[in-house]
């Protein structure tokens, strides 16, 4: 037998991390991507990656930096994986460091850290206000390194179209898209590993991510009995600058430095900000929340938004008038010009328009997908995951992994914020390190992959492309899609209810039977980019119903899903000890005996089929409810 | 902000070997637009100026904030990247090309694959041992010293200051200037400055820094501002030390 090879699909931190550590362990990889790969969406992150250093002289650990992850995902996350990732952090980014990652420094010539959203200490290591860039370099570069010593082999604008799953269903290879030429190809390979990244357009343009984060090539593996997990779990993130194109984040600075959100108290109010007085602006965060005012957490800044816009009618901008004003002009010039001159210079670079003499319009924007496909783990003797396990990163077909933004472990990465570089990374390498243990396990006769099934999943994908090419109904994709985002954004967004999420269920049925009679608009068969957009879009309209259907079914609300018909609010007033605050007590117990659960989705062709999944909560377990007053 | 028609002049070619043509549009469209965002809105409905329907536009693009490099065009005669390009700061018709010096893939889309081999010839990266942790702390790199690379960190192959380069060309074998800056940042970095020799020899050879000329359009059109000629100056300067040491001293 000729040595066993591995297919990584996908070339953001999380493949090329997978890659690294396959190709070291001396097993041939290819690697698959829509595009080069440096121009993956990773690199988009600024804000930075933590690792608990200590070098702060705060005292921090890395059992606080597990805590701190765990309560962000509210309980959701496994925790051994968590905690395997929190204590190897250190050595990650150590790893970075030596492969040339240009970390800012302290006087000292040290890593310098700082402080980061969700967390008291210093724990969050940067790279300039580019840090997302400078880590994938640093993994591009070593792959490039390894391509140049033929250990990996890219495919760049190729995309992943299936799985092929032997007569076992054990995944033998895949079948996948020449973008330029539009060929259509089988692979073979002993296991395969995706690392697609995000689903944020779902709620394009109205979401922060690339416009390749579609999750379509995980939603190609959920249709072919991959489970997704947790995927009503989306962060919005607050402030979110408007564009047509996309939406640019605001770092949540803006508000912390002094910036004010309001929106003019008379509904559709055209005037020029500026123009209106102070007696006509409805601060409304500062009203209701007296005590943080403009610093409240995210969820409650992006629920406020929501209920001013989509409630109360008072949003600004057209649209509907969804967006709000972020106000930085009251501010001093020269301060705000020193402490945030970074995010004025992304404002002016794409608004046109200076932030400090005009406010800002921003909206909340999808900004990461917390769920994803499910993934498996071992748990070692000392609470973590057992090093070397081909179990770690197992998606539930035999010889798939799924490492990044497109897994669902590590929930609450993101809700902590620079978390998710880390389990971008981290996820990766395991991952990489289970697929070296799932080779070297496989059998040496294993049987080969009978060639009819190759040839048919390949005939049955250029079908599929003829029909697409055939088409000549009333809508292109394109608009398909923009309708997508309106409905996911309204529908599925930031505040839920089940008569909505039920009529968004229905909406998306429809979407899906116009997208089959779409019209391209266009037969080239040379790069002819509407086939693939048509293609990921039907996949991305099957994702959007796993997520709705997992709302619809999740009545609770738990960190970025919120249903207010089934809030549990803490008695006002009253503490432990009090009846009232016991009876809040024993509700919190129930409902997290009912719903403190991972729910997977398995594909059916009625739609998704939901159940849930006890998560292992061995090392911080949730016995008192959280009380910030 | 009202939307009005803004004139779009593409410059369109249906295959690598088929003859470029151009096309008119005009869009509906307000002057926050940018070029990608306009780019997504034509394709919504990709009629000519005399009522043509054509083929949606092809071209790349990514992360929309200019940090992917994937959306470089030559915009009324300048490369740069199209998501940044703001409509309100161009002169209309906008004219839209695909970048120079790289081959056609189709319309505005191009194959920069010879920037990543220009990268593979200069070796830029650092040589570790292994993806894994060594248990070593950092190297010490001081402030300043980190500041001059960060800049050269920040490179996104978008190919412009290739594009604008009088040297580099489908017929010169000139590495160009973003390959050449990596040799400055890769010689920098306290591990990296180990295979220094190697890259330097690389870039002293047929195709290297030699064949500058020095002409400076490279700078003025970087998007991320890369001191890409205060680089060839250092590199220059490094070269020069590694010829004499060729010639009389210990490697
Ligand atoms: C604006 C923004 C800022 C952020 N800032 C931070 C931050 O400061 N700190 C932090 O920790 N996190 C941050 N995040 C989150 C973080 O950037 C991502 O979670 C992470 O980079 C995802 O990496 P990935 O490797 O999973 O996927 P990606 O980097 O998205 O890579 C996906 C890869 O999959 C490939 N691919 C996809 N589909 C296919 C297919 N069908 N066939 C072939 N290839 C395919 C693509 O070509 C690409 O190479 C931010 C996110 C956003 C949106
Ligand atoms: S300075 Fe050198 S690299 Fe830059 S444009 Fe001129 S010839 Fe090209
Ligand atoms: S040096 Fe500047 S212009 Fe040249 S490829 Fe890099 S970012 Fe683009
Ligand atoms: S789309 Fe990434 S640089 Fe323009």
């Amino acid at each position: 037998m000729s040595k066993p090879n591995v297919i990584v699909i996908g070339g953001g931190l999380g493949g090329l991390w997978a890659t690294l550590r396959i190709a070291h362990a001396g097993f041939p990889v290819e690697l698959f991507s829509l595009f080069e790969v440096k121009r993956s969406h990773s690199v988009c992150a600024q804000g930075g990656i933590n690792a608990v250093l200590d070098s702060k002289g705060q005292h921090d650990s890395i059992r606080q930096h597990i805590i701190d992850t765990v309560k962000g995902g509210e309980y959701l996350a496994n925790q051994p994986p968590v905690k395997a990732m929190c204590e190897d952090a250190p050595g990650l980014i150590r790893t970075f460091e030596r492969m040339g990652v240009t970390f800012s420094r302290t006087s000292e010539g040290l890593l310098d850290q700082r402080l980061f959203g969700g967390v008291k200490n210093k724990r969050t290591c940067f790279a300039g206000a580019s840090t997302g860039q400078q880590l994938l370099y640093g993994v591009d570069q070593q792959v490039r390194r390894l391509e140049s010593e033929d250990k990996v082999v890219k495919h760049e604008w190729w995309e992943f179209l299936s799985l092929l799953l032997d007569a076992d269903g054990v995944c033998r290879g895949i079948v996948a898209m020449d973008l330029k030429s539009l060929e259509v190809r089988a692979f073979a390979a002993d296991a395969i590993v995706v690392a697609s990244g995000g689903m944020g357009q779902l709620y394009a343009p109205k979401s922060t991510t690339s416009t390749n984060s579609t999750g379509a090539a995980a939603s190609r593996c959920y249709r072919q009995g991959a489970w997704m997990a947790n995927a009503e779990f989306f962060q919005f993130h607050p402030t979110a600058m408007m564009g047509h194109d996309k939406n640019r984040l605001m770092s949540e600075a803006a508000r912390g430095e002094g910036g004010r959100i309001w929106v003019p108290k008379t509904p559709g109010d055209r005037r020029p900000p500026k123009t209106i007085p102070e007696s006509e602006r409805f601060y409304f965060l500062e009203e209701f929340f007296p005590a943080y005012g403009n610093t409240v957490a995210r969820d409650e800044a992006a629920r406020a938004i929501w209920t001013v816009t989509r409630q109360m009618g008072l949003g600004i901008g057209g649209d509907g008038g969804d967006r709000v004003y972020l106000d930085l002009t009251h501010l001093d010039a020269a301060f705000i010009g020193a402490r945030l001159g970074a995010i004025l210079e992304i404002y002016r670079k794409f608004a046109g328009v200076d932030p400090m003499t005009e406010p800002m319009e921003i909206f909340p924007a999808a900004h990461y997908g917390m769920g994803g496909l499910w993934v498996d783990f071992e748990r070692s003797a000392d609470g973590g995951i057992q090093p070397d396990s081909p179990r770690n990163h197992a998606t539930n077909i035999p010889g798939l992994y799924a490492c990044g933004e497109c897994d669902y472990a590590y929930h609450g990465a993101n809700r902590l914020g620079a978390n998710s570089l880390l389990s971008a990374s981290y996820s990766g390498r395991i991952a990489g390190e289970s697929v070296v243990s799932y080779l070297k396990g496989l059998a040496s006769d294993g049987a080969s992959l009978a060639p009819e099934i190759p040839q048919a999943e390949v005939a049955r994908q250029q079908a599929i492309n003829a029909d697409l090419m055939r088409a000549d109904g009333a809508d292109t994709p394109y608009l398909i899609q923009k309708e997508l985002g309106a409905l996911m954004t309204a529908k599925v967004g930031v505040v839920r209810s089940n008569p909505e999420l039920e009529s968004a269920v229905g909406e998306l049925q429809v979407l899906r039977d116009r997208l089959r009679n779409a019209r391209l608009g266009e037969s080239s068969t040379w790069s002819n980019q509407s086939l693939a957009f048509a293609r990921q879009l039907g996949d991305m309209i099957e994702l959007a119903g796993v997520v709705a259907r997992g709302a619809l079914a999740r009545d609770e609300c738990r960190g970025a899903h919120y249903k207010p018909a089934f809030r549990i609010p803490i008695p006002e007033g009253k503490f432990a000890g009090d009846p009232e605050f016991e009876t809040y007590r024993a509700r919190w117990h129930a409902n997290n005996a009912q719903w403190l659960k991972t729910t997977i989705a398995e594909h059916t062709e009625d739609g998704p089929r939901l159940s849930y999944q006890e998560v292992d909560l061995s090392v911080y377990p949730p016995t008192e409810p959280r009380d910030y007053r | 902000m009202t939307e009005q028609p803004i004139h779009l002049r593409i410059r369109r070619q249906d295959r690598p070997d088929s003859a470029p043509y151009w096309q008119e549009f005009a869009i509906p469209g307000r002057s926050d637009h940018n070029i990608v965002s306009l780019l997504m809105a034509l394709r919504e409905n990709p009629v000519t100026v005399s009522g043509q329907r054509v083929d949606p536009v092809v071209w790349e693009h990514n992360c929309m904030e200019e940090v992917c490099g994937a959306c470089a065009l030559l915009i009324n005669g300048v490369p740069r990247p199209s998501c940044s390009a703001l409509v309100a700061e161009l002169e209309q018709p906008i004219r839209l090309e695909p970048l120079p010096k790289f081959p056609v893939v189709r319309d505005l889309l191009v194959d920069r694959r010879r920037i990543d081999q220009g990268l593979k010839q200069v070796k830029a990266w650092i040589k570790i041992d292994g993806v894994w942790d060594t248990h070593e702390g950092a190297p010490r790199i001081g402030p300043s010293e980190w500041a001059a690379n960060y800049l050269y960190s920040r490179c996104m192959s978008c190919g412009c200051c290739m594009a604008a380069c009088p040297q580099f060309g489908t017929d010169s074998d000139f590495l160009g200037p973003a390959p050449l800056a990596q040799v400055r940042l890769m010689n920098a970095h306290p591990t990296g400055r180990y295979d220094k020799t190697e890259r330097l020899h690389a870039i002293m050879a047929d195709g290297g820094l030699s064949d500058c000329g020095n002409a400076q359009n490279c700078v003025r059109v970087c998007p991320k501002e890369i001191p890409l000629t205060t680089a060839i100056g250092e590199l220059g300067r490094q070269t020069t030390v590694q010829l004499l040491k060729d010639i009389f001293g210990p490697r």
